[in-house]
Order: C-alpha cells, then structure tokens, then sequence
C-alpha cells in the first residue's frame, strides 16, 4: 500500500480506489464488446445467430466460418475465399511500407545533415502533401498510373502509398534527425564515410524508435486503405479491403454472417499483430521525434 | 608551466640554438601547411580576412583567441567543412580546396569527441580503418597499437557511455590518430575535462605527439593550455593572426598591447618616448615623475606616444628605494591577491596608474611584509619591460 500511494501522483482511499477500479473494468468491457461479437459469432454455426443468440456462447462449436472466408467464400468469379486477397494486401504494404520508411530517412537525413539552399521550404512542402485529402488526386493519380502502365497493377497501388506515405516518414525522421548530434556525421566523415556509409553506420544503427513509429504508422495506414484499393485495383488484384467488402457486400444467396465475422478478423489480424509486436517502442518512438525536436 | 625532458622545443628558452626544433626558421624547410591569402566571408560577416601562415609537419601549433576570432573558421577549412572564399590552402604543395573531407590526409578530434554510441571502443577506433578496406590483420594490429599508445587497452570491449570523461578523451584521441594522418586537429580537445585532468592530459598529448610525428593545429581559448603544449602559438583576433611565434617569445617580445594584454597578466603603462642612446629610450609617463628607462629594438621618434608592458612578475616590491635601480616609481599599496604560491600587490601610483608586482611566496607565509596603504616602491630594469607603440 505504501508503495502504491508513493508512485501515484494523487492519494485516494480504498474505497474510490476500488470505485475506480469498477468504472474502467465497465469501460474495458464496453470496449471489448464489438470483439466479443466478431469473434464468439465467428465460431459458430450460422442458423444459431439467424435464431436471434448473437450475444450468447456457441451451443455448437465450429471454425467451418474461419476455413470459408479463408479458402472457399464466392469473393470474385471463382470461389477462392480471402486467401489470395490476403497475399494482394502484403505484396502491396511490404514494399509500400519498406520503400516509403527508408524514402523518409534519406529524405529527414538530407534535411538536417546535408542541408541546402531552399531545404525547409521543400520540407514544408512535403509536409503540405501530407494534407492533401485522398478523393482530390484520385483522377489526376489515375491518369499518372496509366501513362506509367501501372494502372490496376500492384505496383501501381505500391506507388500510390509510397507518395502518400513519404510525407509523413519525412516528417518522422527530419525531427528525430534534427537533434542527431551533427558532429557524429562530421567525425564518420572525416574517418572517411561517405554519403551512404555515414547513413547505414552511424544514422541508421541510432533509429529504432523512430523506423518502429513509421513502420506502424505506414502498415496500419496502408492496410486498412480502401479508397485506392477499390480506385486503382481491380478484379483480382485487389487488397484485403476490397476483397472484404465484396465478400459481405455480395447481394446474392443467403447472408454468412460468421463467416463475415471470420473474414473481418482476418483482415484486422495483421495490424493488431504489428501493434502487440512493436506497440511498446510507438510511444518512446513518437516521444523521442516531438520532446526534442 | 615546466616541459618534458624529452620535448625538442626551444619553448623553454629565449633565444634559439642550434640543434632544436624550429623549422620555421630553416629557409630549406617547406611547410606542410600553408595559408596564402585566405579569406572567409559568411555573407556580410569577415571570419578570416586576409591570412597568410605556415604550419610545418611535427609542429604543435595553437590557435588562440577569443571566441569569434576565426580559430575555429581556419580548423574548419583545414578539416574541409568550409571553403575560402579567397585564397588558397595548400597541403604538402597541394591546393586542398576540392578535396572532401572523407579524401583528406587530416583527421580531427571534436570538442564533444563525437564517439559513435552505438560501436565499442575497439569499433570506434576501427571506423576510420574499416572504410579503407584495410586487411583485418593489419587493422587489428594497427587498433590494438592505438589502444596501447592510449592506455585504453583494458576498455576495449566497452561503449563510450561505459567509460570515463578522461577515457573518452582518449578513445577520440585513438580513433582521429588511427589512420596516421599528416594533420590531426584538435577543437579544444581537454575543455570537458577537470583542471587536474586537463594538465596531466597536457603532457600526454604532448607525448603522444611526439612518438607519432603527427603536426597538430589545437584550437583553445586557454592560453596556459596553448603556452604548455604549444610549439608555436598563434595569437587571433578578427579574422587576423596578430602574432605567431613560440610561446616564450609571444609571452615575453609580444609585438602589440593586444598580444602582451591577452598572453598573462601584463602593466601598461602610457607615456612619450624620447631616444636615448643605442636602443635606449626615455619614458616621460607623468608630470613631475621621473622618467622611466626601457630598451626597444623598434625604432620610436622623439616624443612618439608608446605604451611600456611590464609583466607583474619582474616588478620588484620592497619598502625602501632600491639603490641601483633603473626604474623606480613610489606608490600606495592599493590591494593585496594572494593565491598561495604567489601574492600580487596592487600598487597605486601618484595620478591613479596602478601597477601589479607579484612576489612568490618562498616561506610560509606567518606575517606580510606589507598591508593595504603601505607606502611601498616599485622598481625594475631597464630592460624588463617591453616598448610597444599600440
């Protein structure tokens, strides 16, 4: 008891403690209650929720919902369930998120290391691309896409993520970078390090937090994109995203409500994984670009 | 401020003889550093103006001045993190200015010895080594050299956050000297350090020097720093080396007010002078004061203003009128310093000068031999001062 009273910063009795305690355990519950629906009516037969127990536990166990949505829903024209949706999404986000973090810390190591003339107003520039909202350069993307023969091809999706996550990277590592001591760069060069080596030796080895905060940032953000999925992709090529929506959009037959559930836990899963795995380094990550900088 | 016995500096003594280190009086030496003209504008601002100096290889040269002086512009330029806008910078007869930095035969020791936190001692040593592809066998001798000739072999598995200020000093020292270059700079290299530490480090820097043959340039504000380590000193002010000469000569010929007053403590004192005889001047530096005596080299017409510098330690005090001296003024004790080993009097002269005469403090001290208000004289050869015109 001692040592808890020290280590807050207000001193409360037993009773409000437990008061306390009672009102975020009922908000915790309030919160985890969409994924209570998701995953008990993902594990059970589809005629036990069409008979009205969508809140109650399974009578009938099953993962029949889990292996359809994965391998054989009706999504395009043949049966092939999310799987191959599920690869579309991560050839698309590994190299968007691979090329645009590293963009970023070229671009935040140029900014502050090897400043030039007009830097900050290209920084503020990149920066103002970070607000351009994405239904405005949907026509003038797809024209681009198309004179570069990338339209409705992954690649074309990967480069569409990479322009509109680079500002947001740039960001990222320009004020993580902004307090590197500059003296370190000025010693590798002097050591003889060039342009690159002072970058992968000396930059890069001190950029944990910073990577780990982009990375998140671009793998969530491009994962759960929809609008350009559904704009710049089609038919087979398209993410996750689009796939899901088609799978619970489908107008025909009978409405698979478990293995719409499956399917939208499938699609979340990726992103939840990358948070429970690097989730602890966002905020140091995130801390470390704005106290300082 | 004593020398190592095994330093070849003619520091120590005034007048130069045979046999001691002094290429920059040899007419067959060429140097290896060389500033031909050199000026450095930032827009408006002059950092360098105009400067002209030769460095020699296994000098210890020491920039000194004041911050803002342009000591740390020429460390720059040498290191290649700035370009002269005029002028040429040569090494070893070569004109360095399109050479990058990565490509120079001159390494550098930062202020803040910018160690890589991440590398351990052996690694940050390795570095330079590393980029040139040197053979691993050849790169593991050569580190473990470096580690030996800095006492750092017991930490060569650590990281700089593990380590010492002293350590860390030295760890930079290792890494800037692992590639041999010609030329290693030094951006006031023991600023960190503690005073005990600064002055033993003094010396091994001094040694380290030595074995290795390596020319130093050290950038330092302080000047007992630059007089102990220092083969030659440059003193700086605006952007112009207003005198560059061995430490013994700065401190005792200084060529100007501004080089005698910024090297030590200095008394200045203002008067007319008139020649008298071979060399021989006469002071008149008050009304109704007898004039006072000094020699000059320098030539000063008939009633020239000039200004007598008198370095506090060659003023004797004492409380009768020394019988035989040349200069001999009277005057009030004004105000006593005492820092153990010496004591300086502030004497106050008839018309406000006062005057600092230090004494050692031989015995223990169990009474003063004067006290505030004293009536004291001062007195000192005709040669202990030295005669400047401004």
């Amino acid at each position: 008891m001692a040592a808890a009273t020290q280590d807050s910063a207000v001193r409360t009795g037993r009773v409000t403690r437990m008061l306390i305690y009672l009102v975020l355990l009922l908000f915790a519950l309030f919160y985890m209650l969409p994924l209570y629906v998701m995953l008990v009516n993902s594990v059970k037969p589809l005629d036990e929720i069409t008979g009205g127990g969508m809140m109650s536990l399974p009578a009938q166990w099953t993962l029949e919902p889990w292996l359809k949505a994965w391998s054989t829903a009706q999504i395009g024209v043949q049966p092939t369930g999310l799987r191959p949706y599920f690869w579309n999404s991560i050839s698309m986000v590994v190299p968007a998120v691979a090329i645009s973090t590293v963009l970023g810390a070229l671009n935040g190591y140029v900014l502050t290391k090897w400043r030039f003339r007009g830097d900050t107003i290209l920084f503020g520039l990149m920066l103002f691309a970070c607000f351009i909202p994405f239904q405005i350069v949907l026509i003038p993307m797809a024209a681009v896409l198309g004179t570069l023969g990338l339209a409705g091809s992954t690649a074309g999706l990967v480069l569409v993520h990479v322009v509109y996550g680079v500002g947001f990277t740039t960001l990222y590592f320009r004020n993580y970078y902004a307090v590197f001591p500059t003296e370190l760069v000025r010693a590798a060069q002097i050591d003889g390090a060039g342009f690159f080596q002072i970058f992968w030796r000396i930059l890069l080895p001190s950029s944990g937090p910073i990577a780990v905060v982009s990375v998140i940032w671009q793998f969530t953000n491009i994962w759960n994109d929809f609008l350009f999925g559904a704009s710049f992709a089609s038919g087979d090529g398209a993410p996750m995203t689009v796939a899901l929506n088609n799978l619970v959009q489908s107008s025909t037959g009978v409405k698979e409500y478990n293995v719409h559930f499956a399917g939208a836990i499938l699609a979340a899963l990726p992103t939840l994984l990358v948070y429970i795995v690097a989730g602890r380094y966002f905020v140091r990550g995130l801390m470390a670009g704005s106290v300082k900088g | 401020m004593g020398q190592p016995e095994t330093a070849p500096r003619s520091a120590t003594g005034e007048m130069p003889h045979a046999g001691v280190f002094e290429p920059w009086n040899d007419p067959a030496e060429s140097p290896l550093i060389r500033f031909r003209n050199v000026t450095k504008r930032f827009g408006e601002f002059t950092a360098i103006d105009d400067l002209t100096l030769d460095i020699y290889e296994r000098e210890f040269f020491a920039l000194l001045g004041p911050s803002g002086c342009g000591k740390t512009t020429m460390m720059r330029m040498l290191a290649g993190f700035e370009a002269p806008t005029e002028g040429v910078i040569e090494l070893s007869g070569q004109d360095i200015a399109p050479i990058p930095p990565n490509k120079r035969a001159v390494n550098m020791m930062f202020q803040s010895y910018a160690l890589f936190p991440h590398l351990s001692v052996w690694e940050n040593i390795a570095f330079g080594l590393r980029r040139d592809r040197m053979p691993k066998r050849d790169l593991e001798a050569r580190v473990e050299e470096m580690l030996r000739l800095t006492r750092l072999d017991q930490f060569a598995r650590r990281k700089p956050h593990q380590i010492s200020g002293g350590q860390r000093q030295r760890v930079a020292l290792a890494r800037s000297l692992a590639k041999a270059p010609k030329l290693l700079l030094l951006d006031e290299p023991l600023g960190a350090l503690d005073k005990k530490l600064r002055q033993d480090t003094q010396f091994e820097l001094m040694d380290i020097q030595e074995k290795t043959g390596t020319t130093f340039v050290i950038v330092t504000h302080d000047q007992e720093e630059a007089m102990t380590v220092a083969s030659r000193v440059a003193v700086m002010d605006n952007g112009r080396i207003i005198q560059a000469d061995t430490p013994a000569r700065i401190y005792e010929s200084p060529s100007s007010v501004y080089v005698a007053d910024f090297i030590g403590d200095v008394n200045i004192i203002q008067g007319r002078a008139t020649p008298d005889g071979d060399e021989a001047y006469r002071v008149d530096w008050a009304q109704g004061q007898t004039p006072l005596t000094a020699s000059s080299a320098t030539r000063f017409e008939p009633g020239q203003a000039c200004h007598l510098a008198i370095r506090p330690e060659k003023v004797t005090i004492s409380s009768d009128r020394p019988a035989d001296a040349a200069n001999a003024v009277q005057g009030k004790v004004h105000d006593i310093a005492y820092l153990g080993n010496l004591s300086t009097y502030h004497v106050e002269l008839p018309g406000g000068v006062i005057i600092k005469a230090q004494t050692a403090n031989t015995r223990r001290l169990s009474r003063r031999s004067y006290t505030w208000e004293d009536t004291v004289w001062l007195s000192w050869t005709a040669t202990a001062g030295v005669l400047l015109a401004g």
